[in-house]
């Protein structure tokens, strides 16, 4: 029987396997950031413990940091220390970090690619959720606890079961103006939030092979918010041409040879999944949610549904209470709901094609007046440069949007970017949950096209009918 | 970490669906540095009627009386019965630390998001799951009779009602083994240094871009 993409990179990385399935998995590359870090190299400290291998660690703080151009630090003290507390441990131990300043500084699943640290093959692991974006590489990533970070640190492994194989299958081609954050919503509300727990979830079709390797990272990016920790695609020649020249990746000989073992990198044609599930992309339209969960989510053409149409009660329930937060009425139609702020950013949608794709619809036109406030955060300092060296971010400022600096921002909050009670947020994220980007703040994930276009018409729009 | 054996605890009923790590603990208590201390900032946006910050005296806050946890039928309780997909959303163990740290040693559920439930172990606490139609029952017998209580004994992998009635449960061998010895894993992991430097030695030899 052959073999699935994610078969083999778990063969690849087994070191044991005891009776009852659990195995101990080796990992190659390690992403710290400053909020789920601190506890661990606590542990550490307190075991009189050392990092493993030093070098499979790459450090940047992103979820704290400000994001106006005219702030010299952190103002507030606790996001500062968090802060400072990963300088410091990186410093004692010697870990690479691009810190604060650093023009490599950005949000770690946007870096990790920029960088090259992120190669096909690898097993790739961070204390975040959405590190299934690295499996766009044909690598083996997912997010783990504090634990599996400090477990990762001492011992370079992992404990962990084999998932169930499942793939997403999306055929056809997309029609013009649908983008990947479109797919990914669309599975998501096909399969649910829960639909690809306790599966690694292999994106393909020709739908996927036809995607570029930053929408790819979109896809896989929200794996998570399908159920699953991992989301991959195989490495096909788009891989190699994005990977080739950047700063960790092999060169030369090693590059060839590199290159030879990854395009091996897919599955078997005879490879069985436990559950696949098939997707045309003709059938997806630009998508919106409207409630508090990432599948609650409909098309633009569609409306806010009535929980006295659901039969299970829990799911009626769950819609009720999703609408009430959103202050939404069952039938309203999507195009006349109406955001009072714009974020465009995340490790979702902050590449420099997603500021392309926002930057096309908002040129030439204004912020409408109903928009409060309408931001743009690019995922790293390289991102940001490149926008600016293309006249992005004029094209953004003359329109009446905020230009800021790169970090995770209003798509958690932590920093001082956030929602207030009430206000509504069309946002380029992958999370709608309650408070998620501010308490009592109300969340629609769009694709950048569509946040760029709700900016401009002041309500949910296509980009051709501004 | 605490062993987890036998548990003789009071029920909550936590009655909604694909609860997230969001809900479950905010993300402005995830500034802290430590690992203990969120107990009283579990389920802040629901258990509070303001907006909560860290370093906030919670004892002054006023609460919410419809979230059930407020309820005085259910103080004390360590045991958490839940819907499906509770833990949905980030990694942050910060989610079991709150739970752990408030008193909740077991939660039941039909289905748990595989990172929440990899780090409830990880903390001491057991995640059980029970089929749609045992959960719905629990409700309805933890919201009939106030006080109701479950009988966890892990070993015996059993569950007593206070009727007499035993579920049994599922949970892998090692899980268990690490949980009811209280067995931190890198420990354990460490014993195999042999073992992770030979595949080392190999992968460097197949693969040595993984090393550069
Ligand atoms: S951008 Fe959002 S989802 Fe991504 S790592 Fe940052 S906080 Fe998490």
């Amino acid at each position: 029987m052959g073999k699935t993409l994610y078969d083999k990179l778990w063969e690849q990385h087994v070191i044991s396997t005891e009776d009852d399935g659990t195995s101990l998995i080796y990992i190659d590359r390690h992403l710290v950031h400053e909020v789920t870090s601190p506890q661990a190299f606590e542990g550490l400290h307190l075991a009189g413990r050392k990092p493993w291998r030093i070098g499979s660690m790459v450090a940047v703080p992103d979820h704290n940091i400000p994001t106006t151009t005219d702030s010299a630090g952190i103002d507030d003290p606790v996001s500062r220390l968090q802060v400072e507390t990963l300088d410091q441990n990186c410093n004692h131990f010697g870990i690479t970090e691009f810190g604060m300043g650093d023009p490599r500084q950005g949000i770690v699943h946007v870096i990790g690619p920029e960088q090259g640290a992120t190669l096909p093959g690898m097993t790739i692991v961070c204390g975040d959720s959405h590190t299934s974006t690295h499996g766009a590489f044909g690598a083996l990533a997912f997010g783990i606890g504090t634990s599996e970070v400090e477990h990762v640190m001492a011992t370079q492994c992992l404990i962990q079961r084999k998932s169930k194989n499942m793939r997403v299958l999306v055929n056809g081609a997309l029609k013009p103006g649908v983008g990947a954050k479109d797919v990914v919503l669309a599975v998501i509300g096909k399969i649910g939030t829960a639909g690809g727990t306790g599966h690694a979830i292999e994106f393909a079709g020709p739908v996927i092979e036809a995607m570029s390797m930053e929408a790819r990272m979109t896809v896989c990016n929200m794996a998570i918010e399908a159920g699953a920790r991992s989301g991959m695609i195989a490495v096909d020649q788009v891989t190699l041409d994005y990977l080739e020249g950047r700063p960790y990746a092999p060169t030369g000989e090693l590059w060839e040879k590199a290159a030879d073992a990854w395009r091996e990198l897919k599955s078997d044609d005879d490879a069985v999944f436990d559950l696949e599930v098939v997707l045309d992309g003709a059938d997806i339209l630009p998508q919106v949610t409207w409630g508090t969960s990432p599948q609650m989510v409909t098309d633009i053409d569609g409306t806010v549904p009535d929980p006295a149409a659901s039969e299970d009660p829990v799911a009626r329930e769950g819609i009720g209470r999703a609408l009430a937060y959103m202050g939404l009425e069952a039938g309203t139609r999507i195009r006349d709901i109406r955001p009072d702020h714009v974020f465009i950013g995340s490790c979702t949608n902050s590449r420099i094609e997603d500021l392309r794709e926002a930057a096309a619809v908002v040129r030439g036109h204004h912020v409408d007046p109903g928009i409060k406030l309408a931001l743009v955060v690019p995922g790293s300092g390289l991102v940001k440069r490149q926008a600016e060296e293309e006249g992005l971010h004029q094209v953004f400022i003359d329109a009446g949007f905020e230009w800021r600096n790169p970090g995770c921002s209003m798509c958690l909050a932590m920093n001082a970017d956030r929602l207030e009670p009430g206000d509504r947020c069309a946002s380029t994220s992958n999370r709608n949950f309650e408070g998620r980007q501010g308490q009592g703040g109300r969340t629609h994930l769009v694709s950048p096209a569509i946040a760029a276009a709700a900016a401009i018409a002041g309500h949910f729009a296509l980009p051709e009918e501004l | 970490m605490e062993p987890l054996t036998v548990l003789d605890g009071l029920v909550v009923p936590l009655d909604r669906a694909n609860v997230d790590t969001d809900a479950i603990i905010p993300k402005q208590f995830l500034k802290s540095i430590k690992r203990s201390g969120f107990g009283p900032n579990l389920f802040d946006e629901w258990r509070y009627l303001d907006h909560g910050e860290p370093g906030m005296d919670n004892d002054s806050r006023p609460l919410n009386p419809d979230f059930v946890l407020n309820q005085a039928r259910y103080q004390g309780a360590s045991i958490l019965l839940a819907r499906e997909n509770f833990g949905c959303g980030s990694s942050r163990e910060h989610a079991p630390w709150a739970l752990m740290d408030y008193g909740i040693r077991c939660i039941i559920a039909p289905s748990f998001a595989d990172i929440f439930y990899n780090n409830c172990f990880k903390n001491a606490i057991l995640p059980v799951v029970f089929n749609d139609k045992i959960v719905d029952d629990l409700f309805f017998r933890v919201f009939e009779h106030p006080g109701y209580r479950l009988q966890v004994d892990l070993p015996a992998q059993t569950i007593a009602l206070p009727d007499g009635q035993q579920l049994t449960f599922d949970v892998e061998p090692f899980r268990k083994h690490c949980l009811v010895n209280g067995l931190d894993d890198i420990g354990l992991t460490l014993e195999k240094a042999e073992a992770i430097k030979q595949y080392e030695q190999r992968r460097k030899a197949e693969a040595p871009w993984l090393f550069s």
